[in-house]
C-alpha cells in the first residue's frame, strides 16, 4: 500500500512505474506470443508468421519472449500476489457479478448516492474478484505454457522413453494458451471499453479519486487512511 | 526435396493440399527381414545418393551404426538380440521413415507445406517451409523425424521421391545384395510379401507374418517378419497409432479453440453494443486533507 498515494493533482496513484513496466512488459510479450502462436495454431492465421519475420523466424523467437513473460509473470506474482488473494469479501462480491456485468451500478440516478451505494457490491480493495481472478489465471496459465513451452523448445532432446512429456505439452500449452486467452479478451475489453479510465491508470499510474471510489471503495479508504494518519487516531 | 514438380500433392501440413487428376498408384517398399544379412549397404547407398555427410561412430557393442537416426543419417539397420523359446535370436530389420498412409508427422506440422504427401504414398518434408518447431517428432509413431541442429530443419528418408518421380527405384533397394529389399506399387509387394509369408510358415516360422499396422492406415514401408506376434522385438510399435494429444490437438481442441476465441471476440463487442462502459458519476470529489493542494 505504502508506494500508492494521493498525488498533488488530487488523483490517486494506481500503479508506481515498476508496476506499470512490468504490466507491459507482460503485455506487449503476451501480444507477441499470442499473434505468433495463433500462426502456429491454425493456418488460417499462418498469414501472421509472414508479418512476424516468416514461419522461422517467429518460432525461433517465440520461446525467447516467452521467457521474457514468464520472468514478467513471476514478477507480478513477487508485486502483486498478497493482494491477489481472494477473500470472503469477493466471493460476497462475486454473488452479484450479474449486476456488475449489466453495469446495473450506475441505475441510481443521484451520483453521490451511487457511489455511497454502490451496492448490493461488497466493497472492493484494490482488486475486485474478476482481476484476481485474471491474475491467477494467467498465474497458472502462464506457468503451464512456460513448463510445456520448455518441453517443445527442446522436442529433439526428450528420450524416446519420455515421449509422454512432449505428447502432454503438445496437448497443454495449446489448452493453457486458450483459457489465457479468454482471460487476456476480457482483461483487455475490460481495462479499454468497459471500465474507461482503467487503460490511462496503467500507462500513467493515475486515477482521479472519485474512479477510485467508484470501483475500489475499500481501497481508496485505506490509502486515504494511510494519508491522513491524524485522523486515523482520532 | 524439391521434386513437387514432378509428383502431384495428394496432402500437405497445415491445409497446403493440392490433389491430383493422375492415376497414380501408391507405391512401396518391401523389406524382408529374414533375408536381410545386415550387411549395411542400404545405410550406404542411402549416405551416397543423399550425399549426406558421414556420421562419427562410436563402438557402442553391437553391430548397429548408430543408436537412432539422425538429421543426416536416415537409414539405420537395427540389429536386436532377442530371445525366444529359450534360443537367441539376432534380427535385423531396416529402419527408416515408414512413410503412413495417415501420416502423423503432417497432422501435426503447422506450417504449411512443410510437410506433404505426394499421391503415390510418398510422406516428404519440404525444408524450405520448415520452421523448425519439432511438432513432427511428437507426431510420428516410429520415432523418425530428426531436427538438424545446424539447420534447424527436419530430416528423414524421402523413399528417393527423386529418384522415384523419374522412375528409378530408391537408392537403398538398389544397392540390397539379397533382395531383402524390393521397390514396387503397394498391392503388388503385398502379394509377393504373404507369398514370402506363406514359405516362411511352411519352413516352421508359424509365426511369421507382414507388418503393415491400420492405426496409421499402412504404411509404404511393407516389413516382413519372421515373428510378427511380437514386432517389438524388431523394435517396431505393436499398433502405432498418431498420439491421441495430437488428434485431441488437431481435432477437437481446434475447434473448440476455434469457436472459443470467436465467441469471445463477438461476445465483448455485443457486451459493449447492449451495455456499454460503466459510467463513473462525475462529481466533485470530497476534500481529503492533504490532497489536492495545488494544481
Amino acid at each position: 500500500m505504502s508506494d500508492q498515494r494521493i498525488l498533488p493533482s488530487g488523483g490517486v496513484l494506481r500503479y508506481t512505474l515498476k508496476e506499470r513496466v512490468i504490466h507491459w512488459l507482460a503485455g506487449l510479450s503476451y501480444i507477441y506470443l499470442l499473434l505468433s502462436g495463433l500462426a502456429f495454431w491454425t493456418p488460417w492465421m499462418w498469414w501472421l508468421a509472414l508479418f512476424l519475420g516468416g514461419g522461422s523466424v517467429a518460432r525461433e523467437e517465440h520461446p525467447w519472449i516467452g521467457l521474457i513473460f514468464t520472468f514478467a509473470v513471476v514478477y507480478m506474482f513477487v508485486m502483486w500476489s498478497k493482494d491477489m488473494y481472494i477473500t470472503k469479501q469477493d466471493r460476497e462480491w462475486r454473488k452479484f457479478i450479474g449486476e456488475y456485468v449489466r453495469n446495473e451500478e450506475e441505475q441510481e440516478s443521484d451520483p453521490h448516492k451511487a457511489i455511497r451505494t454502490y451496492q448490493p457490491f461488497a466493497p472492493v480493495d484494490r482488486f475486485n474478484y474478476g482481476q484476481k481472478y485474471l491474475f491467477w489465471v494467467m498465474f497458472w496459465g502462464g506457468l503451464t505454457l512456460f513448463v510445456t513451452g520448455m518441453i517443445l523448445w527442446f522436442t529433439e532432446y526428450i528420450p524416446w522413453s519420455l515421449r509422454f512429456l512432449r505428447l502432454i505439452s503438445v496437448i497443454l500449452h495449446p489448452i493453457a494458451f486458450l483459457v489465457t486467452l479468454a482471460g487476456f479478451i476480457i482483461h483487455v475489453y475490460m481495462g479499454t471499453a468497459v471500465v474507461r479510465g482503467g487503460f490511462s491508470s496503467v500507462i500513467r499510474g493515475e486515477v482521479s479519486m472519485t474512479w477510485a471510489r467508484f470501483h475500489h471503495r475499500q481501497w481508496l479508504d485505506k490509502v486515504v487512511a494511510e494519508e491522513t494518519p491524524a485522523k486515523k487516531s482520532s | 526435396m524439391l521434386t513437387t514438380q514432378a509428383l502431384e500433392v495428394k496432402n500437405a501440413s497445415a491445409g497446403a493440399a493440392s490433389p491430383g487428376i493422375r492415376l497414380t498408384e501408391p507405391v512401396a517398399k518391401l523389406i524382408d527381414t529374414s533375408t536381410c544379412i545386415g550387411c549395411k549397404a542400404c545405410e550406404v547407398a542411402c549416405q551416397e545418393w543423399n550425399d549426406l555427410p558421414a556420421e562419427t561412430t562410436v563402438n557402442l557393442g553391437t553391430y548397429q551404426t548408430l543408436p537412432d537416426m539422425t538429421s543426416h543419417f536416415w537409414n539405420l539397420i537395427r540389429f536386436n538380440e532377442v530371445e525366444r523359446d529359450g534360443q537367441l535370436h539376432w534380427l535385423m530389420r531396416k529402419d527408416q521413415c515408414m512413410h503412413c498412409a495417415d501420416p502423423g508427422c503432417l497432422k501435426a506440422c503447422p506450417a504449411p507445406g512443410a510437410i506433404v504427401q505426394y499421391e503415390n504414398g510418398i510422406v516428404d518434408f519440404q525444408q524450405e517451409n520448415c520452421i523448425g518447431c519439432g511438432y513432427c517428432i511428437s507426431g510420428c509413431p516410429f520415432n523418425v523425424p530428426k531436427l538438424s541442429s545446424q539447420t534447424k530443419k527436419v530430416y528423414k528418408c524421402t523413399l528417393c521421391v527423386d529418384r522415384v518421380s523419374v522412375g528409378l527405384e530408391p537408392a537403398c533397394i538398389k544397392a540390397c545384395p539379397t533382395s531383402c529389399l524390393q521397390f514396387g506399387t503397394k498391392e503388388s509387394l503385398l502379394l509377393k510379401a504373404q507369398k514370402r509369408v506363406d514359405q516362411l510358415k511352411a519352413s516352421g516360422f508359424t509365426a511369421a507374418g507382414i507388418y503393415d499396422p491400420a492405426g496409421v492406415g499402412g504404411t509404404g514401408v511393407v516389413t516382413i517378419l519372421a515373428y510378427a506376434d511380437k514386432p517389438e522385438a524388431y523394435g517396431l510399435p505393436a499398433n502405432p497409432t498418431i498420439p491421441l494429444a495430437v488428434w485431441l490437438w488437431k481435432r477437437p481442441l481446434k475447434w473448440v479453440g476455434n469457436l472459443a476465441i470467436l465467441a469471445g471476440v463477438v461476445g465483448t463487442f455485443l457486451h459493449y453494443l447492449r451495455y456499454g462502459p460503466k459510467r463513473v458519476p462525475k462529481d466533485t470529489p470530497p476534500q481529503v486533507p492533504g490532497a489536492g493542494g495545488q494544481e
